[in-house]
């Protein structure tokens, strides 16, 4: 194995506009600079770049011993950050897409998550494991899951999930500076939105744990993530015309999860709908609509109401419009939210 | 109006027949690669083209009633057992008519009728489940054979190994069929699989040989040997083919124009084509008379996809479970 020596950080750089899968590359790149520990590596993540691209150029700027191309083995791969992270490797594991992280599930669950815990603290575990998910992009099953709820069922993962240019940088960036494991969910059909943006800009870091209102609204609050915050922003304009000003906030955080700003919005606006492309039973968003009952029961003008996808696995290209929550099923929601009486 | 599927037979006994089922799988492929251009097929497809001979030859080498697992890069085995091409391009374009009514995909077209027990979006998923149906064919009595096709890039998914002891310990009639493509998207086999893919197999004391997967002919010969040695009882049998695949692992590689295989490379093996090599051992003619019939075929085959329906949402709940149990859909009441 030969050393590559890091190439210095480039100066200063103007906002301008930029893709989430670009403002991905970068924080990889930026993480990789930064600290030699971080080691990145998956299928297809060196020559290639990534099927998404994603990583691309890393391996030619820091060398195949930090940006390495592995074997198609799922487990063995996620096995061996296990082992990476317990003496000194920062690793960052990419899944190729969201049905093949399961292959690592065991290794998951039953090493990673639970080994801080089974080692009374002596042991963390600093893995990121980078997953493109969710659909609308005309995938067939495997390759438009939304999996994030097996993962915030495990006790021991962090979960987290970027809207937003700026937030795909700074999101990644902490979680591959987080000492505990983050399942970092990329919206897969947001890789090529852009946005007017700069990697120098400090409050693009936001900590991990911190939800955002991306719309301010006295009428009711959307509680999204994800590839559904356009969605839900786009529900909020149209609403408008109905005269609902709804609330947008986007969690970006799923664990740890920020009760705070979400309650906050609720019991002010006293409504409340979530929404998620994944299935609705034993969802994400029955976890939200619990914590929200529990703590903002008196504030509350009507239920918690869910708009999910359909609990059935993810349908071939010609149905996913109905499948995914779109503007009309999230303003079906906002209307059954008891406004008469 | 929903079109009807016309009756279909694929016969492969004769060096005639297995050229015009290369025909077959070639230009199917060529249609669906317009079709994903046109935005008829979402989601892209994972293209067979060049590696004919492998699922043609072994597909030879079985009967009516034997099985095969098949991958993601699956439209060549599906059709090579004698799935409908009408059927199976419908489903590919997510059709009402499609092998699986528009629900599989290219990656999860099955027609158990044929035995085909369907392509795989899950590298390496297939081959347990090909052993698990030859034990159960073995206990009911039945001498069916069962093959499972995968990739150099499944050789490194631990499921697989698991599965060679598996059938191996239990003498299952198994017939692992390896296309060594040279890579498992852009990774050189090469440098990825550590032994060997013949010598893995010959650990877990399964007869393994390499076969020039470019040439029907030859992996016909070699795959009816480990088809007789299956269906006798004496377990299961591994074969690596080497082939190549002329076009990119997926139709989106063609808007990434990734460097992983020099234009020489692609160029060499594309002088090895299959089909070619298959059509010159064939009467004068013979050739271009099957090429247009094949035409023809898939011309109508088109019409016949594009003509039937789009699947209905209403229906989208109707299968997850045995009557009775219905899932809801997305809105909490
Ligand atoms: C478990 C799993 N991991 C990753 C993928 C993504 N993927 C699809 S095909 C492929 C390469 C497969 O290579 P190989 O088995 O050699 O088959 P080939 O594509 O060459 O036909 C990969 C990594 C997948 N489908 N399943
Ligand atoms: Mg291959």
């Amino acid at each position: 194995m030969g050393t590559a020596t890091a190439p210095a950080a480039p100066a200063k750089a103007a906002r301008k506009p930029a893709t989430m899968a670009q403002a991905l590359n970068r924080a990889l790149h930026d993480s990789l600079a930064a600290d030699p520990t971080v080691h990145v590596l998956g299928e297809d993540v060196g020559t290639l770049g990534g099927v998404f691209r994603i990583t691309d150029g890393l391996a030619a700027a820091f060398g195949p011993e930090r940006v390495t191309d592995t074997p198609l083995a799922e487990a063995g791969i996620l096995g061996t950050a296990v082992g990476m992270a317990m003496y000194g490797l920062r690793p960052v594991v990419e899944m190729q897409f969201d049905a093949f992280g399961y292959p690592a599930l065991e290794q998951l669950i039953s090493h990673v998550a639970k080994m801080r815990n089974r080692t009374r603290g002596t042991m963390p575990m600093p893995i990121t494991v980078r997953i493109p998910y969710g659909g609308g992009i005309g995938g067939v099953e495997h390759h438009s899951d939304s999996s994030e709820a097996y993962y915030l069922h495990t006790p021991g993962l962090q979960v987290v999930t970027p809207a937003t240019v700026a937030d795909a940088y700074g999101l990644l960036r902490a979680s591959i500076a987080s000492d505990d494991p983050v399942i970092f969910l990329e919206p897969k059909r947001l890789y090529w939105g852009k946005a007017d943006w700069s990697p120098d800009e400090p409050e693009t870091v936001p900590p991990l744990g911190r939800a955002v209102v991306r719309r301010p609204g006295r009428s009711a609050t959307l509680i999204t993530y994800g590839p559904s915050v356009p969605v839900c922003l786009e529900a909020a304009e149209a609403a408008t015309a109905e005269g609902w000003d709804l609330e947008v906030v986007d969690l970006r955080s799923l664990m740890p999860f920020d009760d705070e700003t979400v309650c906050a919005s609720v019991r002010r606006t006293g409504r409340a709908v979530v929404v998620h492309e994944s299935s609705g039973f034993a969802g994400t968003g029955a976890e939200i609509a619990a914590r929200v009952m529990e703590r903002c029961f008196h504030h509350l003008e009507a239920p918690v109401l869910r708009v999910t996808g359909f609990d059935i696995p993810y349908p071939p290209p010609m149905l996913e419009r109905y499948h995914l929550p779109g503007v009309d099923r999230v303003l079906d929601a906002v209307a059954r939210l008891q406004w008469e009486d | 109006m929903t079109p009807t599927a016309p009756p279909h037979h694929l016969p492969l006994a004769e060096p005639a027949d297995r050229y015009r089922a290369m025909r077959l799988v070639r230009g199917f492929e060529e249609q669906a690669l317009d079709l994903v251009r046109e935005g008829v097929i979402a989601g892209g497809i994972h293209p067979y083209i060049g590696q004919e001979a492998v699922a043609v030859g072994v597909c030879a080498a079985l009967r009516d009633g034997d099985l095969i697992t098949s991958t993601h890069r699956g439209h060549g085995h599906v059709l090579a057992k004698g799935a409908s091409p009408h059927r199976m391009l419908a489903e590919l374009a997510g059709r009402v008519t499609g092998l699986n009514r528009g629900r599989g995909g290219s990656m999860h077209a099955a027609d158990f009728s044929l035995g085909i027990l369907g392509a795989n979006g899950i590298v390496g998923a297939g081959a347990p489940i090909a052993a698990g149906a030859a034990w159960a064919e073995a206990r009911a009595g039945r001498d069916t054979v069962v093959t499972a096709f995968f990739g150099d890039g499944a050789l490194n998914q631990g499921v697989l190994l698991e599965t060679f002891n598996l059938a191996a310990i239990w003498r299952l009639p198994v017939l692992f069929v390896c296309e060594n493509n040279g890579y498992a998207t852009t990774l050189p086999a090469a440098g990825a699989v550590a032994g060997g893919a013949v010598e893995r197999a010959r650990a877990f004391g399964i007869p393994a040989q390499t076969v020039d997967g470019m040439d029907c002919e030859a992996v016909l010969a070699a795959a009816a040997g480990a088809v007789e040695r299956a269906r006798a009882g004496d377990g299961p049998s591994f074969l690596e083919c080497r082939t190549y695949r002329f076009e990119g692992h997926h139709t989106m590689e063609r808007r990434l124009k990734l460097g992983y295989r020099t234009a020489e490379e692609v160029a060499g093996w594309r002088e090895r084509d299959p089909l070619p090599r298959a059509a010159a051992a064939l009467d004068p003619g013979e050739a271009d008379r099957i090429d247009a019939g094949i035409g023809q075929l898939l011309a109508d085959a088109r019409t016949f996809a594009l003509a039937s329906p789009a699947p209905d949402i209403s229906g989208a709940c109707d299968y997850l479970y045995a009557d009775g149990l219905r899932p809801r859909a997305g809105v909490t009441l």
